[in-house]
């Protein structure tokens, strides 16, 4: 009976959280993150378009623009810009390359302090690592669906 | 049962111990806000002319340490145990803070509940007669509990409008069976009460049970209620939690609207500093207690607060193993006189 009664309590107080915490503005963060996102794009694009100017075939101008656009991420993480970009832009400054840079390059430097191995090597991948993992792995899987599919063609 | 205990988690003090002194040591941002004409100490930059943040807050609690006892022109021989406790793994601000001064340390985790923890167990040791100068000390920094609890700091990313803003500060109170107040009457120490939040960007909501368990065991084991006191301040719920804690204790019957705070709400603008729903960390009651608080009743501005420091126990460890948050309030009476 006691137990109930404060099952009923915790759930009645979960509700109660759920409805006195103030939410995120959804407009206007998913304005921010299609501006600011949209933006990133639009310099790869510049990038692009230049590299293809230059000459760069087709096909190896993604290896340039990918170069570029990181250690933009990177410059501008270790000028401690980035971070004020992600609290206004959120998604719309993590999901492009240059969110990644700065999520290898921002552990990076806050674990300089414990050392080059145990602290900048062992911690670079904490937020990176498992996007890697992840990804690598889908490409694998994706790369044998692809030739078995080839298979029957 | 114990000739001091009164109801079932408090202890009625037969020699009420006096806070003979504090001293508090503020951040920078913390300097901005609005009670910083109240700390001994604002510091420059965050890192206190150390070369880590952890040493910067572990010097933070050192000095807290020495302008209290400076203030009392005692020294440190004359203390018998300083009780003190900070956010980081191993105790490690606190720990390289003792190894500098020669005093029986004895080291607590209580999340942000520090600091009333050790004020706890100060008083305790004071008026069971094991000692005449006992220091409490608490401390947090911004930046170390950052990388400590959640990201790098150059990570981009966006906080939620529940979460909270870690203080940098440290605070330093001396306990002492001699002295003319204020006094520290009775302590209420708390539970652990879980009410199945997990969500660790609100800590305000996994805490503000415990803060109202306590609060109402309090009422409870002493016959007081809100009316006895000038103030009932909690440490570190933020707005969120404050709101949710005003809520529970007014289905109990108290409203306590016009005399209760949070530690968390005053020691930022939150209109202002981009703090979201407040301060929060062992040091955000402590400078606000250590700080203002203590000047408040030493002016006599306030006469009887009852003063409860509240800890969210998760660890990142038990955040990845999908447990929910457990929270600690414990609570401290303090008035100018007995």
């Amino acid at each position: 009976m006691e137990h109930t009664n404060e099952e009923r309590l915790k759930k009645e107080f979960q509700d109660m959280v759920k409805k006195s915490a103030p939410s995120s503005n959804f407009l206007k963060d998913c304005l921010a993150a299609f501006v600011v996102g949209g933006f990133i794009c639009v310099i790869g694009q510049f990038v692009m378009n230049f590299f293809i100017g230059l000459g760069i075939p087709k096909e190896d101008v993604g290896y340039y623009v990918a170069t570029i656009m990181v250690f933009l991420g990177a410059f501008l993480t270790g000028l401690g810009v980035y971070d004020n970009i992600g609290k206004f832009a959120g998604a719309g400054s993590i999901v492009p390359i240059t969110g990644f840079s700065n999520s290898i390059v921002a552990p990076a430097m806050e674990f300089k302090r414990e050392g080059f191995v145990f602290g900048v090597g062992a911690k670079m991948f904490v937020i990176a690592g498992p996007v890697l993992v992840y990804g690598i792995s889908s490409s694998v899987i994706v790369g044998i669906i692809y030739y078995i599919i080839n298979l029957f063609k | 049962m114990g000739e001091k205990r009164v109801g079932e988690q408090t202890i009625a003090f037969k020699n009420p111990p006096s806070i003979i002194s504090t001293a508090a040591i503020a951040g920078p941002k913390e300097g901005e806000g609005p009670l910083r004409d109240y700390y001994d100490v604002i510091l420059q930059d965050d890192l206190f002319g150390e070369e880590s943040w952890e040493k910067a807050e572990s010097k933070m609690q050192k000095e807290a340490v020495r302008l209290a006892l400076e203030k009392l022109k005692i020294d440190e021989k004359d203390i018998d145990y300083i009780f003190a406790g900070d956010l980081l793994n191993q105790l490690m601000a606190s720990s390289l803070a003792a190894r500098d001064y020669k005093i029986p340390f004895f080291g607590l985790y209580g999340a942000c509940s520090t600091l009333t923890e050790s004020m706890s167990l100060a008083s305790m040791a004071v008026d069971g007669g094991y000692a005449d100068y006992v220091i409490a000390s608490t401390s947090s920094h911004f930046c170390s509990a950052e990388r400590q609890f959640r990201f790098p700091l150059e990570h981009g990313n966006q906080r939620p409008p529940t979460s909270q803003w870690t203080v940098t500060g440290a605070g330093a109170a001396v306990i002492s069976s001699k002295g003319n107040g204020p006094y520290i009457t009775y302590v209420t120490t708390g539970r652990v009460v879980d009410f199945g939040i997990k969500d660790a960007n609100n800590m305000g909501a996994a805490m503000a049970p415990a803060a109202a368990d306590t609060i109402l065991r309090h009422f409870k084991d002493t016959g007081r209620t809100n009316k006895d006191y000038d103030l009932i301040i909690t440490g570190d719920l933020g707005k969120v939690g404050m709101e949710l804690t005003l809520d529970i204790l007014k289905k109990q019957g108290f409203d306590m609207s016009t005399n209760y705070s949070d530690c968390g709400v005053k020691v930022f603008d939150l209109t202002q500093q981009d703090v979201h729903s407040g301060g929060s960390g062992c040091g955000c009651s402590a400078i606000v207690f250590c700080g203002y608080l203590y000047k408040q009743i030493m002016e006599g501005n306030l006469n009887k607060i009852l003063l409860i420091s509240t800890g969210a126990l998760l660890s990142p460890t038990s955040t990845m193993q999908g447990e929910s948050i457990p929270g600690i309030a414990h609570a401290v009476a303090i008035e100018r006189g007995v």
